[in-house]
């Protein structure tokens, strides 16, 4: 099993840059989003795509309702001479966890991760209830919003949230997004102002919702001693782990995240306990957590152990902006970034894919790569 | 340091062009029990899943792993969906493998599958994009271009296509599993079939099919315990490459990409004249016209020579030197998602002596390829049946 230490490779993320995320790139297709993206992300650390041991990217074909819509992003990596490149129908977080599984093997020093995804170019409601069992439940299309409605509702039945709750996320997730350029959704409205709001789905209100988002995002790892020549302060990764739920719906407590509990032990961000008290977090700094919508985020806090004084989401989080494929990479990014830039000495990120936070990664960052996320 | 990694399970179902028989969690479950069988292991000895197909419109199902996690016994566990075009049954594989490799896990179970019959996935290629050349009706629109190119480069004579295709088809007949089992199958009936894509004939052509591949991959630790009965097959190398579908100057004929990814894997396996020291091969092989044309990309011979070896007899399992897609290849079965993981896992087939009727006799190395987008994604491994 993924463990949180043991013999590791160190493996840092050392550079990190994303689009401006948008609601919508009316001029500009995949390549044409993502290019300057990798642009940045090489010209940060000041390297080439020619000195990447490795390549692995994550999008999702349905977006732009388009086969092999990834093979066209080779073109703004410019993939001649040939490279070692592979990819993930998954958010980028997954690509990154691939990348950092190959770098463990020593013959590669350094790896490009890179997602992109315009949701905007389909109806994303329509192609997400597409990801559902084919045969039982997709011909009677749930859309994604009706999903997370039942399980905000099955939350509010356990007592422990109510929607002001869900506001208060909201609000802060905007106001936190003031200070991100890259942010969508951004405001200095509080959570009372916010609970005018009409419902979508009940009791989902529009603020607890998250944006459809065009963008492109992408990170560069290094291990050992390339890591500390390229970045004064690399975000060492200490631990990262995913796990997958059932499919079907009625067997889940969507109140409860359980595979992000477990994923976050096996990254060292949780107390490995015997599952039967509530999680205890190790104390990060920063969390950056990937939920869409606004009442995940209280899920995951919780099956994080996360306490009051861990900062979460201050990126905005992904009711600021929710790229389909690249808000979950971009997730390692922010929470990367604080470390990078001084402001936390540990991080955890997180990122989920399917309905209700079927599949959720943890990913454990320090600024010590022997840490192992505790203060 | 890579961790040694063997194969020491695998399973496959019986392709058909329409499995009505089951649903698609139901195809995977097959095989993937099959190879559970085959590994002694049950679900629970699993600890990751990293699962392949190509496109998802080719089901209609967006992202399946999320349907599929229960099915295959991940819940709890890591799951991870790999997408790189044709050659993704290769890739997959290599990702789970990379996973062993890496130290991460002990027992990976690695799937691919298609369910061409959900949809059509000729169409589902050719869906046409704003500012993009069109691929025309499906992949063979795309490459017999390419193969003219191929036959007027080299010289190739009109006949090598048949004979691959006669040659692929009667090997099939030897694989219980594959699709096609034409028992006629003759020169004359492949010459006579009709001109889908000049120069590709009907019988030249891969078949559309329903199925799934399924191996486990396991730590040196676990397959030296293993008490299946059957020998490891022993990854001896592996490597993936990728380059641009186009731009001035590519050779998209004989890719660089492919050339690069095969000299990686012998590289790693210590192999310098890959046709006297691999004993059989399981080549991506869609269109009859890429067995000449990859026998010279994976250096089985000199640019322009590849025909010849084809011509000489050189890649039959009845009498040739380097027995190339003994199983029947992708021309007589073609899941396209798993079309890729079953040339890896002939290839493993081989090694553990386990190929029954279409079996080569002492194997001690054998190598899988598969490619895919416009022959622009390359995924190779090399099996032994001797630790690396």
């Amino acid at each position: 099993m993924a463990a949180a230490s043991g013999g590791r490779r160190p493996v840092a993320v050392v550079s990190f840059a994303q689009s401006d995320m948008v609601r919508r790139e009316e001029l500009r297709n995949d390549v044409e989003v993502l290019q300057p993206v990798i642009v940045d992300v090489f010209e940060k650390v000041g390297l080439t795509k020619d000195e990447m041991g490795f390549v692995c990217s994550g999008s999702c074909d349905y977006l732009v309702g388009a086969p092999f819509s990834f093979v066209s992003a080779l073109d703004a990596v410019g993939a001649w001479p040939p490279m070692r490149e592979s990819h993930v129908e998954m958010d980028g977080a997954f690509a990154l966890y691939e990348a950092w599984t190959q770098l463990q093997e020593d013959d590669i020093d350094t790896a490009l991760v890179f997602s992109f995804g315009r949701s905007s170019m389909s109806e994303l409601g329509r192609v997400l209830t597409l990801q559902l069992d084919p045969y039982y439940v997709a011909p009677l299309w749930p859309d994604p919003v009706a999903l997370a409605a039942l399980q905000a509702r099955a939350l509010i039945d356990s007592g422990r949230y109510t929607e002001a709750d869900f506001a208060a996320v909201a609000a802060r997730s905007r106001r936190d997004a003031l200070n991100n350029p890259h942010a969508q959704v951004k405001g200095e409205q509080t959570a009372e102002e916010l609970m005018g709001d009409d419902y979508v789905v009940a009791p989902l209100r529009r603020h607890a919702l998250p944006p459809i988002t065009d963008g492109a995002t992408a990170i560069i790892l290094a291990a050992g001693d390339r890591a500390a020549e390229l970045c004064e302060r690399p975000a060492w990764i200490t631990g990262m782990d995913h796990r997958i739920e059932t499919h079907s719906l009625g067997a889940r407590d969507l109140t409860t995240s359980p595979t992000t509990r477990r994923a976050g032990e096996a990254a060292g961000v949780v107390e490995v306990g015997d599952g039967s008290g509530a999680p205890v977090g190790v104390g990060v700094d920063v969390a950056e957590l990937h939920a869409p919508f606004a009442h995940q985020e209280l899920i995951l806090r919780d099956a994080l152990g996360l306490g009051e004084a861990v900062a979460v989401n201050p990126s905005g989080g992904a009711l600021a902006a929710n790229g389909v494929m690249v808000a979950g990479l971009v997730r390692i990014g922010e929470a990367a970034s604080r470390i990078m830039d001084g402001t936390a000495q540990s991080a955890l990120a997180h990122a989920t894919s399917g309905p209700c936070l079927q599949q959720n990664l943890v990913c454990a960052l320090a600024a010590e790569p022997a840490g192992d996320g505790r203060r | 340091m890579a961790q040694r990694t063997a194969v020491i399970g695998v399973g496959q179902t019986y392709h058909r062009s329409k499995r009505e028989d089951v649903s698609i969690a139901g195809l995977v479950r097959e095989a993937a029990q099959r190879a559970l069988e085959d590994a002694q292991m049950d679900w629970a000895d699993i600890d990751a899943v990293v699962i392949g197909k190509a496109p998802d419109m080719f089901e209609g199902v967006v992202m399946p792993e999320l349907y599929l996690a229960p099915a295959l016994g991940a819940v709890g566990k890591p799951m991870i969906r790999v997408h790189t075009a044709g050659s993704v049954g290769g890739s997959t594989a290599l990702v789970a493998a990379h996973l062993v490799a890496s130290g991460t896990h002990e027992r990976v179970l690695t799937v691919a599958f298609e369910k061409q019959s959900d949809s059509d996935a000729m169409w589902a290629l050719s869906i046409p994009q704003p500012f993009s050349a069109p691929l025309l009706a499906g992949a063979g629109g795309y490459f017999a271009p390419i193969i003219r190119a191929y036959m007027r480069r080299s010289g190739a004579p009109d006949h090598i296509g048949i004979m691959v295709a006669v040659k692929d088809r009667k090997q099939a007949l030897k694989n219980p599993y594959a699709h096609l089992h034409i028992e006629d199958i003759s020169f004359e009936m492949v010459r006579d079939s009709i001109m889908l894509w000049d120069p590709v004939r009907y019988l030249e052509t891969c078949p559309s099919s329903d199925g799934a591949a399924a191996m486990v991959l396991a730590s040196e630790a676990v397959a030296d315990r293993s008490s299946s009965g059957t020998p490891p097959a022993w990854i001896h190398g592996m490597a993936m490459r990728s380059e641009p579908t186009m731009f001035a100057g590519r050779d998209q004929v004989n890719p660089k990409a492919g050339q690069e990814c095969a000299a990686d894997v012998y590289r790693q396996a210590g192999i310098t004249e890959p046709r006297r020291e691999i004993d059989v091969a399981e080549v991506y092989v869609p269109f009859s016209w890429y067995e000449p044309m990859w026998l010279e990309n994976l250096g089985f011979c000199a640019e322009g020579d590849g025909w010849k070896l084809t011509d000489a007899g050189a890649t039959a399992l009845d009498g040739g030197d380097i027995p190339w897609n003994c199983s029947g290849g992708v021309l007589s079965t073609n899941p396209i998602g798993a079309s890729g993981m079953l040339r890896f896992l002939e290839a493993a087939m081989q090694v553990r002596g386990q190929a029954g009727e279409h079996q080569v006799e002492t194997v001690r190395r054998s190598l899988g390829q598969a490619y895919g987008g416009g022959s622009q994604f390359f995924a190779m491994w090399v099996l032994g049946a001797d630790k690396p």
